[in-house]
């Protein structure tokens, strides 16, 4: 305990009582009362009260740390700090144990330890979870919070990550020693606004707004969206969820629902932190999804050999999932690979690109028996 | 406690949208004359939606990083920040005097003084001339050369035009160019023609952007006839028809932004005429004249 610690200490008992994570202390106009959960004091003199805070000593420099270092000022600040050590499930020497080792959480991607310092102070580290168990002098080692910045604009094939809580950060980099705002920066910095949305859900004050409700807002070139929505049916915003808002997509767990009464059946995801709205990257997606839904089914006659179909659903489902640089060179038993997509073009294209010699609109065959065509 | 949020289109697509909101922010964060600076995007994070929750100040001023005023400056922004009772004759600007309203975040319930646009505040005027000063690596660039400030034209909002054209008439003003044209992409008197409007073998070009990207990269090299291919790159300067055109690229990126952003919420009466002083000298890439 250092002396700026007591001296606090003393000072706010001069305002008012604590009563702080175990620790209760006041002055009563003739002396001082301190207690924890282990020893009672009462009539202490300030001497006394000196000897009686450095035998419970954790229990004032917890106390100092959240209200000095950490202050009531950043409320989501302080309500994230306090996870990171389960502050409120736990005892302050139960705490103080865990954190000589090092607490864990997984945020996202991000894996935070918090650990204890000098007299009481915290001190974070963020790195990867992919970089879990590697050893902290074989990580690029930063400690300026922006520096998340750049790590998190480009994936590991360079390239560029638009939405922020993609499962699509790159590893290999290290905040070794954050303090507690330095801390949230860092995390505010990789996962923008997580923090907040997290703790206003935990309060109960989290403002959803559901799809409905977001393309209504909307205006300019993406007040058409509101036309997608027609009657009943929410098929279409099942397949926006699906394609969009999967955690192997996007690490936020999606709270909004098509509105207030339908909820939504595919799944929302299992993240730590809450989506509270259809995002920006949702929104441009759902503008082109409203003219392309525009159009009224046709049939088409193709000819394929049953392999074909099949290899055809493999490669949408290659490139639905981002495995198409995952199939090997060679690997021609895989559908979507290279060279078998390659012979499937040579074969069933035409010289316009249109699969089995079918032309897209009826009236763009060659011998004009398709004028006026209508099947 | 007192903040800054500077906000800013951003991109889906181009990283580089956002790099010189990013910096700006990183100047005055420098100074230290808020208690914090943040940047909020329209089509990045944190969203509009979401930046005001990432402060913890509860006065917030909020500079939106575009060019002229109409369509975000007027209804997307204050929309998505929940300005609430936000009403566009509270700027009571005839499309260049946007000052500053003060509102209240419904969500956050922070106080939002929210300032008229960068790009059409007066020392945006500044930040042409030292862009011209940067491209060129002359601090006394003038005597001599011709200045074009370039815009996208009007398209659906007349105001952006205003902006082009008001600074144009300053930088004319100050008499330190031979001659200054305001020119457009989209319409009369157009970009691609720039020689012909100049007597002055060489011509400074400076597009009145917020950002670098497909416009001033790309069409704008392109259409003046820097290189037939933007991708093979252009010279500076580039002779185009007997003239040394210096194309400076999109003014947003010039350092000197910072001030203008520190000057929008000045005036909205934030007290930071120290970070002013200090940002206006930092930011100079060329050797101060008279060094």
């Amino acid at each position: 305990m250092r002396g700026e610690q007591f001296d606090a200490l003393v000072r706010r008992l001069d305002e008012r009582p604590i009563d702080f994570d175990g620790l209760c202390a006041e002055w009563d106009g003739d002396g001082y009362a301190f207690e924890t959960p282990d020893r009672t004091h009462e009539g202490l003199s300030q001497a006394g009260l000196h000897e009686a805070a450095a035998n419970a000593e954790p229990y004032v420099t917890n106390w100092y740390f959240w209200e000095a270092d950490v202050g009531h000022e950043g409320r989501h600040r302080r309500a994230f700090l306090r996870k990171l050590e389960a502050a409120d499930e736990r005892s302050v020497p139960e705490r103080y144990d865990a954190l000589e080792t090092g607490m864990e959480t997984e945020w996202g991607q991000l894996r935070i330890t918090a650990t204890l310092g000098d007299a009481g102070e915290r001190r974070y580290e963020v790195r990867h979870e992919d970089d879990a168990g590697a050893d902290v002098d074989a990580l690029e080692a930063h400690e300026d919070p922006l520096d998340a910045r750049d790590i998190a604009t480009y994936d590991e094939k360079e390239r560029y990550r638009p939405l922020k809580t993609a499962p699509t950060l790159v590893n290999g980099w290290v905040f070794p020693a954050l303090d507690g705002r330095d801390l949230t920066e860092t995390v505010d910095t990789f996962y923008p606004a997580t923090i907040a949305n997290w703790n206003l859900e935990r309060e109960g004050e989290l403002d959803v707004s559901h799809w409905e409700e977001t393309m209504e807002r909307q205006s300019g070139i993406y007040s058409v969206i509101q036309t997608w929505n027609r009657g009943e049916g929410k098929e279409h915003v099942e397949w926006v969820a699906e394609s969009c808002c999967d955690d192997s997509q996007c690490l936020k767990r999606r709270e909004w629902q098509y509105d207030e009464e339908t909820e939504l059946d595919a799944p929302g995801g299992d993240g730590a932190f809450p989506c509270r709205e259809p995002c920006s990257l949702v929104v441009a997606a759902a503008r082109k999804w409203t003219r392309l839904e525009g159009e009224e089914s046709r049939t088409y006659e193709f000819e394929l050999t049953p392999s074909e179909k099949e290899q055809v659903e493999d490669i949408i489902g290659a490139v639905a999932d981002g495995r198409v640089d995952d199939v090997r060179e060679a690997d021609i038993y895989e559908g979507a690979n290279r060279y078998r997509t390659r012979f499937l073009r040579a074969k069933r294209f035409d010289e316009n690109g249109n699969l089995s010699g079918t032309p897209t609109e009826p009236e763009e065959e060659t011998d004009g028996a398709g004028e006026g065509g209508d099947n | 406690m007192q903040a800054l949020v500077i906000v800013a289109h951003g991109s889906h697509l181009n990283p580089d949208s956002s790099t010189p909101t990013q910096r700006h922010a990183d100047t005055i964060r420098a100074t230290g004359a808020f208690d914090e600076v943040k940047t909020g995007f329209w089509k990045e994070e944190p969203s509009l939606r979401e930046v005001l929750r990432t402060v913890e100040s509860e006065e917030v001023y909020v500079v939106p990083l575009f060019i002229s005023e109409g369509y975000f400056t007027e209804q997307v922004i204050p929309r998505e920040l929940r300005l609430d009772g936000w009403d566009v004759s509270q700027w009571d600007s005839d499309g260049l005097n946007a000052d500053t309203a003060t509102l209240v975040a419904e969500d956050t319930g922070q106080t939002v003084h929210y300032c008229g646009p960068v790009g059409t505040h007066e020392s945006m005027t500044d930040v042409v001339v030292r862009r011209a000063e940067t491209v060129t690596g002359d601090p006394d660039v003038g005597p001599g050369f011709g200045l074009a400030v370039v815009g996208h034209g009007t398209e659906r909002n007349e105001n952006s035009a205003k902006a082009i054209e008001y600074h144009a008439e300053r930088v004319r003003e100050s008499g330190r160019f031979d001659e200054v044209r305001a020119l457009y992409m989209d319409e009369e008197p157009e970009v691609d023609d720039v020689t012909d409007h100049f007597e002055s073998e060489d011509i400074v070009v400076v597009p009145l952007f917020v950002a670098d990207g497909f416009h001033t990269q790309e069409d704008i090299p392109e259409d003046m006839g820097l290189t037939d291919d933007y991708r093979t790159g252009y010279d500076v300067p580039a002779e185009v028809d007997g003239h040394r055109i210096w194309y400076a690229g999109a003014v947003g990126t010039e350092a000197l932004m910072a001030d203008v952003v520190l000057e929008r919420a000045a005036d909205a009466g934030a007290d930071i005429e120290d970070a002013i002083a200090s940002v206006r000298e930092e930011t100079r890439e060329t050797p101060a004249a008279g060094d």
